[in-house]
């Protein structure tokens, strides 16, 4: 087996200058571990103990701990070890921020709070249903793989399933749109499942906002020959908590765009997984985020390669500005030994606008075979420095416009993948805000 | 016509190790319409004297002044220097993550001019620029500067000099690097702004080699910080045959 993994930190407080550019133009600054929970190499914690659930979901038996392979997955919130902030998954994210999310069950910590409130836009042949947690066609797409994504879903009271028809032909222009408003602080679970049937074609946008402390799953089906297209927007208030595992299960022939957008709230982290179905299909993963003073902004993905002939892209930007802004992104791709022609790539760019904001970018690709189209990884942080802002000036660019110049440049290489021109304008209308919010 | 007028510039910079002197009093007229050569060997100040004039933060004018028609460009911003018609084509672009070309220049002429350029004339004005600069069409989509080569970053200085039509032409060993090929398109684009009139310039340079193709009217023989010698062309063929060496022995005696 082999692993490639790139480990790149960018902590722009230290005013370290390196002098090699990882990307051309870009300057980049220190290579270390950071991890914010120390005491931990990467391949310690939970991981070392991990063990399988016998789904099918769950493989794992006899590869190697530090595979990702190897993780534990299950829908029981008891087979998860506490969590101690030093496993693999967890080494970046300030569970003291969790605001409980990371201890249910431990002290009376509880997950019973209202589920944020789901408001519904849509074209007349899509259904949108509540339904109570028995339902047949829950879990039919995901398994939990870290222990507050097993506290959602066994404590979840209701779930919201968006169904698109057989052969229904949705447009960018006819979108179902679910808001999603937060109703308060109290520790909340909620489940979202987004199917999409034999030769659907659609646009699901998730646009969370308001305050919450939410622990969420959301389950993707795309059945055979569908393309769905998902789009989940975290735009929350400032003080929001949001961990959202989005299970992505993508059948025969079927194509998946799924967005990943994190502009607003306290603590987001994002864990969208994909898993193949079937062969020939396609999944794009896109992830657009801003974090400003005080923010961490965690995406972690997962794409499981276990069928032959399948597609992955993955293209992940963020900006950081302020003091305390720290993103993380880590991108796991598994190619398992039948998994023969696997075509995948994926990138992450993180661009640092101001002192004080810190980027850690982890791409982690495992192959078990040799017979692969071709498999790749790109992972680079820059930092807008003073020189570009000169040489931009001395054109008579104006400062403001021009630090404006180089994040809408860097982001709309995300934004003008999205092709729903109603997200796209609000996307750069989001960026705009962001730069008028900062010190910018 | 313009007046560039630099009068007794003393500037430092702060390092590490400490304030550091670099140019010792330097004074300097340019006006619009004529052609001056800075020339002198490394580390004698050339691109300190360029950079302030733009105004970069790095340097501290510690007395004299700078002004263009009488006005105090030491007191106007970086962008407000550009916007009053100084450009500086640098010894080292820097690369712009995100910015296509396209954008780059589009948003510099809208500055510079105060009002977008008329889409139609603009698009063909660039198309045509690059293809007298032998700049490949593929270059409007990338980012500035972005992978280029070294020859191909000083093609673009001086592809902006002239889609941004500036008073004033400060252009730092835009030579150095180059081969000879590459040496004369970039001549030639300077000598096609400097033909449309109304062009002051100040061209620094190491090496006499461009001299070949843009004639100046004064040559300055810049050593430690400070002018040491002004003529005519005929200096800069003197130059040629004798080198630094003459002036560094002068700047070492006194020292
Ligand atoms: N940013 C800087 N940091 C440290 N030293 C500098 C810097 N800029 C210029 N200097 C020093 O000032 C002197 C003049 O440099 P420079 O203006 O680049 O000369 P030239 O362009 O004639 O080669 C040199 O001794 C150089 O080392
Ligand atoms: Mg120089």
């Amino acid at each position: 087996m082999t692993e490639l993994t790139e480990e790149k930190t960018i902590d722009a407080a230290d005013g370290k200058v390196w002098s090699q550019g990882f990307i051309k133009g870009m300057t980049e600054e220190g290579e270390q571990l950071s991890d914010l929970n120390p005491e931990s190499g990467p391949l310690g914690g939970s991981a070392v103990k991990a063990h399988s659930h016998g789904d099918s979901h769950g493989g794992g038996v006899g590869v190697p701990d530090s595979s990702r392979a190897g993780r534990l997955t299950s829908y029981k919130l008891a087979d998860f070890p506490l969590i101690t902030g030093r496993e693999e998954d967890w080494r970046f994210t300030p569970l003291k921020r969790l605001r409980g999310l990371d201890r249910v069950g431990v002290k009376g910590q509880q997950l019973d709070g209202p589920a944020p409130a789901v408001e519904v836009t849509k074209p007349d042949a899509v259904t949108v249903e509540t339904v109570g947690r028995g339902d047949a066609r829950i879990g039919r797409a995901g398994i939990p793989e870290d222990r507050v994504a097993a506290a959602a879903w066994e404590n979840f009271a209701e779930a919201t399933v968006v169904t698109l028809p057989a052969e229904y032909q949705g447009t960018a222009e006819d979108v179902t749109t679910l808001t999603l408003t937060g109703a308060g602080t109290t520790p909340a679970a909620s489940h979202i499942l987004v199917h999409a049937k034999q030769f659907a074609t659609g646009v699901v946008v998730l646009d969370h906002r308001g305050t919450a402390v939410l622990s969420e799953n959301v389950e993707i089906l795309v059945e055979d020959g569908a393309n769905l297209t998902v789009v989940s927007i975290q735009d929350w208030d400032d003080d929001a908590v949001h961990a959202s595992a989005q299970h992505i299960q993508v059948g025969r022939d079927a194509k998946v765009k799924h967005v990943v957008i994190n502009l607003g709230g306290n603590l987001l982290r994002t864990t969208p997984s994909a898993r193949y179905a079937g062969t020939g299909a396609e999944v794009e993963m896109y992830g657009l985020y801003f974090a400003d003073a005080g923010q961490h902004l965690e995406q972690r993905l997962f794409v499981d390669h276990s069928t032959n002939n399948c597609k992955s892209r993955v293209t992940y930007k963020g900006a950081l500005q302020g003091d305390g802004a720290h993103a993380v992104w880590i991108g796991d791709v598994l190619i398992r030994k039948a998994a023969e022609g696997t075509d995948t790539y994926e990138m992450n760019r993180n661009l640092i606008l101001t002192q004080g904001a810190r980027a850690d970018s982890v791409p982690n690709l495992e192959i078990e075979t040799g017979m692969i189209e071709g498999a790749g990884h790109a992972s680079a942080t820059g930092r807008f420095d003073d020189e570009q802002l000169f040489y931009l000036q001395a054109r008579g660019i104006p400062e403001d416009v021009a630090r404006r110049l180089v994040v809408r440049g860097f982001l709309n290489e995300v934004i003008q993948h999205i092709k729903v021109p109603a997200l796209e304008e609000r996307m750069r209308e989001a960026v705009e805000r962001e730069l008028a919010a900062g010190t910018l | 016509m313009s007046t560039l007028e630099i009068k007794d510039l003393h500037v430092s910079i702060t390092t590490e190790q400490g304030v550091k002197n670099i140019l010792k009093g330097v004074s300097l007229t340019i006006k619009t319409g004529e052609t001056h050569a800075i020339m002198g060997p490394n580390g004698s100040g050339k691109s300190t004297l360029a950079s302030t004039i733009a105004g970069h933060p790095r340097y501290t004018v510690d007395s004299g002044s700078i002004t263009l028609d009488g006005e105090d460009v030491l007191a106007m911003t970086v962008d407000q220097r550009a916007r009053a018609g100084l450009f500086l084509a640098m010894q080292y672009p820097v690369e712009i993550p995100g910015v296509t070309m396209t954008n780059f220049l589009r948003t510099a002429k809208t500055a510079i001019d105060g009002e977008a350029p008329k889409l139609r004339t603009w698009t063909k004005d660039v198309k045509e620029a690059m293809a007298q600069l032998r700049i490949e069409p593929e270059f409007a989509q990338r980012n500035v500067n972005e992978g280029f080569s070294g020859g191909e970053k000083k093609r673009h200085e001086i592809l902006q000099l002239e889609l941004l039509k500036p008073k004033f032409a400060i252009l730092d060993e835009t030579d150095s690097g180059l081969d000879v090929d590459a040496l004369k398109v970039v001549s030639e684009g300077v000598n096609r702004a400097i033909a449309e009139g109304g062009l002051g310039t100040m061209l620094i340079t190491h090496y006499t080699r461009i001299l070949r193709y843009i004639k100046p009217d004064f040559v300055h023989v810049f050593v430690d910080g400070n002018i040491a010698e002004q003529g005519g062309p005929e200096l800069a063929d003197r130059l040629e045959d004798e080198g630094y060496d003459r002036y560094l022995a002068d700047a070492q005696a006194t020292a």
